[in-house]
């Protein structure tokens, strides 16, 4: 089937206004800061339970907390997402010393 | 109050081993306090020790001198039962002296 | 046939602090020994008492240099003073303890029957004020680590006795300080045993690293690098803080139990205390 110029041009038009995988995603809102931010406390704080935070988690808390307060929510949430990440890998630490431990004892 | 100075000086032949264990903050003025604001240096300038009123060892310290400073040395001379005259001065004006009979 | 197969069983269970669940303290602090005594085959075994410095030839002439004039002394007077102050109320420390407080350091810490814990000599100076209508001082501060110094001078030379009586709560409380310390922690990942039991000897930085085994009987100890005396629950905090995990309160459970853990199997050490370090 021959395309025409004209077809193609329209073609062109069409998929310069969709937004597709574009990186200039619409900016972090103080909304979704706070459900990042929500998602790392408890991961924290489950770590917490488990008797093994890590200081990198806290700072990272911290970190959120202080960009949103500038209102910098990109950045917020990027903070955010990285201490759940951190808590997380904190606990899956404590999950597999469960039984890991017992391969550095002394018997 | 207790002298800030401690010597133990022996008599070794030809020559006189000394030890001294000195309080002292020997605070550097780069530490911070609990509330973030600098303890200020306060650090002891000269340290002497005299023996038979000669000085036999000097030391010209600053803030890169450690907390409670231990020195070890040892001079030519020095009999038992000589004197051993330690006195240090800091950089706040404060100062002590001791003396102390060689062992 | 039946009778001796009963009478073993009887025998087996009623093992002096040993319950059904196989934990077996006498085994592991045998065993704990053991290794390290191989390990460092040239090392006395008191010696370990003494840390990088049973490990170390250049380190220990320069600690031994210094020990006729020990950093600590200052901590070590300021220990003596403050345990012989009366509280408010007229009392002393010495009212708290057995033998008025004097050589006993090497028992603890004990297993307390009546709140079925671990109860370390840190924390008995605590309750001691608080009995008495003190406000408790904290665990890592020099007023805690002067005291502590001060007891553990008294007990030079005493070996260490750390008693697991048969009682489940306090096997769990050995087997938990046992857990903690073989369990990998914190963003390095590191256990205690990382450090103090795969690599004693060898250097952390700077550091010459110690061996698990006679690790507390120095305690409290006088830290070059702090520039004061230190109590275990220092060490301890400052330890998880090192491999990045946030450090646990002061005197938690699992600091209590990790004590008790590590006292017991260096049972037979002497106490050493207090120590000095880099």
């Amino acid at each position: 089937m021959r395309i025409s110029l004209r077809a193609v041009i329209r073609l062109c038009q069409v998929l310069v206004v969709l937004p597709l995988g574009s990186a200039a995603h619409a900016a972090n809102s103080e909304t979704d800061f706070k459900a990042a931010y929500a998602a790392a406390d408890a991961a924290e704080r489950e770590a917490g339970r488990l008797r093994n935070q890590w200081l990198a988690t806290e700072a990272a808390l911290t970190e959120a907390k202080k960009a949103a307060e500038k209102r910098d929510f990109d950045q917020a949430v990027a903070a955010a997402r990285e201490a759940e990440a951190l808590a997380k890998a904190s606990i899956f630490q404590a999950t597999n010393e469960k039984e890991a431990w017992k391969t550095l004892e002394i018997r | 109050m207790a002298s800030s100075i401690r010597v133990r000086a022996i008599a070794n032949g030809e020559t006189t081993d000394v030890q001294t264990l000195i309080q002292h903050p020997m605070d550097s003025g780069f530490i911070k306090d609990d509330k973030g604001a600098f303890i200020p240096a306060h650090y002891i300038k000269e340290l002497t020790f005299e023996h038979n009123g000669k000085p036999v060892f000097i030391a010209d310290w600053g803030t890169a001198v450690s907390k409670d400073p231990y020195v070890k040395f040892a001079f030519k001379g020095g009999a038992k039962g000589d004197d051993l005259k330690v006195s240090w001065i800091d950089n706040k004006g404060e100062s002590d002296i001791a003396t102390f009979k060689i062992q | 046939m039946r009778f001796w197969l009963t009478t073993l069983a009887i025998l087996w269970v009623a093992h002096p602090a040993c319950a059904a669940d196989g934990i077996d303290p006498a085994a592991d602090a045998r065993a704990f020994r053991n290794f390290f005594v191989q390990k460092f085959p040239n090392v006395k075994l008191e010696d370990f008492a003494n840390g990088p410095y049973a490990l170390n030839e250049d380190m220990r002439r320069q600690w031994e240099e210094k020990e006729q004039f020990p950093p600590y002394e200052f901590s070590l007077e300021m220990g003596k003073e403050l345990f012989a102050k009366p509280f408010v109320n007229g009392k002393h420390y010495a009212d708290c303890f057995p033998d008025r407080g004097i050589g006993v350091r090497q028992d603890y810490p004990q297993f307390d029957d009546k709140s079925g814990k671990v109860v370390t000599l840190e924390l008995a100076l605590n309750r001691c004020r608080e009995a008495n209508g003190e406000r408790a001082i904290t665990y890592t501060g020099d007023d805690m680590a002067a005291l502590t110094a001060y007891m553990a001078f008294t007990s030079r030379g005493k070996p260490f006795n750390i008693k697991i009586p048969d009682d489940p709560r306090a096997l769990e409380a050995y087997e938990n300080g046992k857990r903690y310390f073989y369990t990998r922690r914190g963003q390095l990942n590191f256990s205690c045993a990382t450090c103090h039991v795969q690599n004693p000897g060898e250097r952390l930085r700077a550091e010459v690293l110690a061996p698990a085994l006679g690790i507390l009987n120095a305690m409290p100890i006088y830290r070059s690098e702090w520039g004061s005396m230190g109590t275990t629950s220092r060490r301890f905090t400052t330890c998880n803080s090192q491999v990045r995990g946030v450090p646990l309160e002061p005197q938690s459970d699992e600091y209590r139990d990790l004590e008790y853990f590590l006292s017991y199997v260096s049972n037979g050490l002497p106490i050493s205390g207090p120590g000095s370090r880099p």
